[in-house]
């Protein structure tokens, strides 16, 4: 433990502290206490800064099951500081608009702000650990918690369509994910990142390799909601808006990014990756930016724009993965890339951000977010509209802003592609540069819709539900920082060059530096009359027809077919496999436990049957046996009556006396063989269900007096295999002894190790705990389910 | 519970367990501390306490009982859960893997010295459960009418 692992635990132990400051500080809204964890976490993190930019990383390990090699390494790098202070930076912007955003008479604060701690710890988790499984947990907790912010205002049902999307799409990529993670593990017999990249070559060579990676970056793809997992990232929208700002654009859908940075020295030689994370990428981009004009909501069009910007980052990921084919940095042109991505990566959090918050005060302030109402806004809301303009200007890569800068360098980055000559880029590679332009026209396009069609044109007071004017000045703090932050970035870029920018690029790029050497990172506004600078003039020229054309060509939209789409597909599988299910479930679930009991015999008959078949584990030694004495003769007798009994017993009663017969005679034979632990146990345990069946004894229905036990031969079968089966197991298991019995090891060790001299409880609570915990897990769950049925089916019968 | 035909033997139960139950329930506190040693643990205390809090129910009704013992069982489970738990995760605190137990001699002022192992910690938060669990169990059972 250091005080980084402290660094990324302390969100979860803020959010178990949330509910008491909500309780016991009426008047103080909870966001205030809150704020305080990503402050302080922010100013912790920047003081990484120095050390990682001057090249030295820290790391620091906890064990967690070190016998399985899943330790909690925490480790900053570039790439994990630049996430690290984007997390706290942008979450400690975000909790202090949410706190003039939400109110404290209205909304379940506490709740709110546990989901949202939770969330950024896990975040936390994801970008500072080095181990794969540890990564993989922080991973799908972000799914959960995004799950539970996207259905915060769960009464309504498009909040809990939202979020069920979203979670089952996301929480499909991180489980594929979790297999490329074992497939990786077999390769290299190590779950750590880090001694991952250091091999490499070695998972180049693997069969492996193909699924490992295609399984990454199916976990990374819709993360980060690219073609054609985008379709949760719209309906997440229903959640409140400092979480659309924080988790859809400046944190969570990045963990794919993340992700793909990361494991780009691992998986980025292979002309598959190159492809498909480039490929996807791009076509994300044009798509999402080619949807987002069609929307009339602020905060779709804000959605569908976060999409493709970050299948933009994703594309040049993909084009950086090509430096990995240059031995060094000399003449190495595609490296630019990778610091475009990251620079693009902070330019999009800052612009995206301070975009959602001005939508959420349009919203917060006019009631509504549809662009057909809106209108004429600027002169009622002055600062937001200023804000508006710098972000969406930014979005549309026009100087002096920061999206000016890295939409050029991307620009640069796709047409250096052309000139790579790996991987038969030359049949198919002049359509990164032409969809990139494409792609930047409609995203000029929609960035002039949010800023004009809101805050310009003809004011429409009956269409609104308040009387719109300026949000307060708390609410107006968070973006105007961002906003600042796109103003300043835009103008002295070379601010982040040194600081991180190289340092994370370093991360992603390992192999090219010498020992000692570093990137040297220098963002300039003018580069000459390059043909980046004419495509972008050629953006805003074409994107300026257009936009005053819209109306005209608008109708291209509904040229795409209603019927087929990603949506409709979605619904349509999502019906497909609740029909499906349910009519398997109708299959079996017929209310008897009998034949739910028949089921699992079967199953057990089979499976263990073929299991000892297969083994060949039939060979039955009685050599080394102790002899058979006439008390365990008479028990086994007593045994084999009581259960006779149970069977042919026409009174309840009866059975129950003879079935606690043979439960106690089963508690006398761990008395004989000197297992007084377990004979205590037996003989509490049959007292206490004894008393049980008392309980229920009384409600019972009674006993059909039946004249003869009608005969079943599946059931007579069932029961003769259970019977052989079992027996064939205790026998064959006792002479066929692979190893050394375990008992002698326990023997030996329980007082040595664990200072107890009970065995049986030593292995209980300290050789195996871990059990335990979790049986003991299991019987919580197993109380609180019997609980839940009595009490449930107690108050609906009480309504009816 | 509703009462049954046992209502005619009830003041001689009544009395009976009155004495027995304490009697139970102390052997069952001894059997859990004596588990590290010698048979016991913290599943079978709680088996027997919680057979001693049966045999209330027995005697008396569910409402008496719960008056006498006013104590929300599925609470209780919970609370052991997170004594499991936590035991678990106190080992982070020492750098050592989860559910890394110590033990050792502890001078105490009434006992002298004793042997301590954190495990019985652990076993505290299974003898929770196990009361829990079954209280919660028998209780919501025994309450339907």
């Amino acid at each position: 433990m250091s005080l980084l692992h402290l660094a990324i635990l302390l969100p979860f132990i803020m959010a178990l502290f949330v509910p008491l400051f909500y309780k016991w500080f009426k008047n103080v809204h909870t966001g205030w206490f809150v704020l305080l964890l990503p402050v302080i976490l922010f100013i912790y993190f920047f003081q990484y800064i120095k050390p990682v930019s001057s090249g030295s990383n820290t790391y620091s390990t906890a064990n967690w099951i070190p016998s399985l090699g899943i330790q909690f390494t925490a480790y900053v790098d570039g790439l994990g500081l630049l996430f690290a202070l984007l997390i706290t930076g942008i979450g400690a912007l975000v909790i202090l608009y949410s706190i003039y955003y939400l109110s404290r008479a209205k909304e379940q604060l506490h709740t709110f702000y546990v989901y949202l701690l939770l969330f950024m710890g896990a975040m936390l988790g994801i970008v500072l650990s080095d181990n794969m499984i540890v990564l993989y947990t922080f991973w799908e907790l972000t799914s959960l918690s995004s799950f539970l912010l996207i259905g915060y205002w769960h009464t309504r049902e498009k909040s809990r369509y939202g979020a069920l999307k979203s979670m089952l799409i996301t929480v499909f990529g991180g489980l594929c994910m979790l297999g490329g993670i074992i497939l990786l593990y077999l390769v290299t017999n190590t779950f750590s990142i880090r001694e991952m990249v250091t091999q490499a070559p070695i998972i180049m060579d693997h069969p492996y390799f193909l699924p490992a990676m295609l399984l990454f970056l199916l976990g990374a793809f819709t993360k980060s909601a690219q073609f054609p997992f985008y379709i949760w990232l719209p309906d997440a929208m229903e959640a409140p808006t400092p979480v659309s700002a924080y988790l859809h654009s400046a944190t969570m859908v990045k963990a794919g990014i993340y992700l793909t940075a990361r494991f780009t020295p691992v998986f980025g030689l292979a002309p598959e990756w190159f492809w498909l994370v480039t490929g996807i990428g791009i076509i994300t981009l044009a798509w999402g930016s080619f949807q987002a004009i069609k929307q009339t909501d602020l905060k779709a069009i804000l959605a569908f724009s976060t999409v493709s910007q970050l299948g933009l980052i994703m594309s040049l990921l993909g084009a950086g993965s090509a430096s990995l084919h240059f031995e060094s940095l000399d003449n190495n042109m595609f490296s630019a890339a990778v610091v475009a991505a990251i620079f693009h990566l902070i330019n999009h959090a800052t612009f995206k951000g301070s975009l959602f918050m001005a939508a959420g005060i349009v919203d917060h302030e006019t009631g509504t977010r549809d662009i057909r109402r809106l209108g004429g806004l600027m002169s009622f809301m002055p600062i937001t509209f200023t804000i508006a303009v710098i972000g969406a200007f930014s979005m549309a890569g026009l100087p002096p802003f920061n999206g000016f800068l890295s939409k050029e360098m991307f620009f640069t980055s796709m047409i250096k592609l052309l000139e790579f000559d790996l991987f038969n880029v030359e049949t198919w590679g002049i359509l990164f540069p032409v969809l990139a332009w494409i792609a930047s026209v409609f995203t000029f396009i929609y960035s002039m819709i949010i800023v004009f069609k809101t805050f310009t044109g003809k004011y429409q007071p009956e269409k609104l539900d308040k009387v719109p004017h300026e949000a307060p000045l708390g609410m107006l703090l968070s973006p105007i920082i961002l906003a600042s932050l796109v103003v300043l970035f835009g103008i002295f870029p070379n601010v982040l060059s040194f600081s991180i920018i190289e340092p994370a690029t370093a991360s992603i790029l390992p192999y090219l530096l010498e020992d000692g050497e570093k990137f040297h990172v220098h963002i300039s506004h003018w580069h000459g009359f390059s043909p980046e600078l004419f495509m972008t003039l050629g953006v805003i020229a074409l994107g300026t027809l257009l936009y005053i054309g819209l109306a005209k060509w608008r109708k291209v939209y509904r040229l795409l077919p209603e019927k087929l789409t990603l949506n409709k597909a979605y619904d349509a599988s999502l019906r497909g496999l609740d029909k499906g299910s349910l009519r398997v479930q109708e299959l079996y679930m017929t209310g008897f436990l009998r034949d739910y009991l028949g089921y699992i015999f079967a199953f057990f008959v089979l499976m263990t049957g073929w299991a000892l078949f297969a083994n060949s584990a039939f060979s039955f030694q009685i050599d080394g046996n102790a002899p058979i004495g006439v008390y365990e003769f008479v028990l086994a007798a007593v045994m084999v009556a009581g259960t006779v009994t149970v069977l042919f017993a026409k009174s309840r009663l009866t059975s129950i006396i003879a079935l606690g017969s043979v439960g106690y005679g089963v508690a006398l034979f761990f008395v004989f063989f000197r297992a007084p632990d377990l004979a205590l146990t037996q003989l509490v345990i049959e007292t206490v269900s004894v008393a049980l069946f008392l309980l229920c004894f009384y409600y019972l229905p009674e006993l059909q007096k039946r004249e003869k036990l009608p005969f079943k031969l599946t059931n007579f079968l069932i029961s003769l295999g259970v019977g052989t089966v079992v027996t064939l197991i205790a026998l064959s298991a006792n002479s066929q002894r692979v190893s050394e019995t375990i008992s002698s090891y326990f023997i030996e060790n329980s007082y040595k190790e664990a200072g107890g001299k009970n065995m049986v409880n030593v292995i209980l609570v300290d050789f195996r705990g871990f059990d335990t915990l979790f049986e003991i897990t299991v019987l919580g769950i197993a109380a609180l389910g019997i609980f839940a049925m009595v009490k449930l089916r107690l108050s609906k019968e009480e309504e009816s | 519970m509703k009462r049954t035909n046992l209502k005619t033997n009830d003041l001689i139960l009544q009395t009976v367990v009155k004495v027995v139950f304490f009697i139970i329930f102390i052997y069952s506190v001894y059997i859990f501390f004596a588990g590290h040693y010698t048979p016991g643990g913290g599943f079978v205390g709680g088996l027997m306490t919680s057979s001693a809090i049966v045999l209330l129910l027995l005697a008396y009704d569910v409402k008496t009982v719960a008056s006498v013992i006013p104590v929300n069982f599925l609470k209780v489970a919970a609370a052991g859960l997170l004594v499991a738990l936590g035991t678990g995760l106190a080992s982070f605190l020492y750098g050592v893997p989860f559910l890394t137990h110590a033990h050792g001699p502890v001078h105490l002022p009434v006992f002298g010295e004793v042997e301590v192992a954190s495990a019985t910690a652990f076993d505290l938060g299974v003898y929770m459960v196990v009361v829990g669990v079954t209280m919660t169990i028998i209780q919501t059972i025994g309450e339907t009418e």
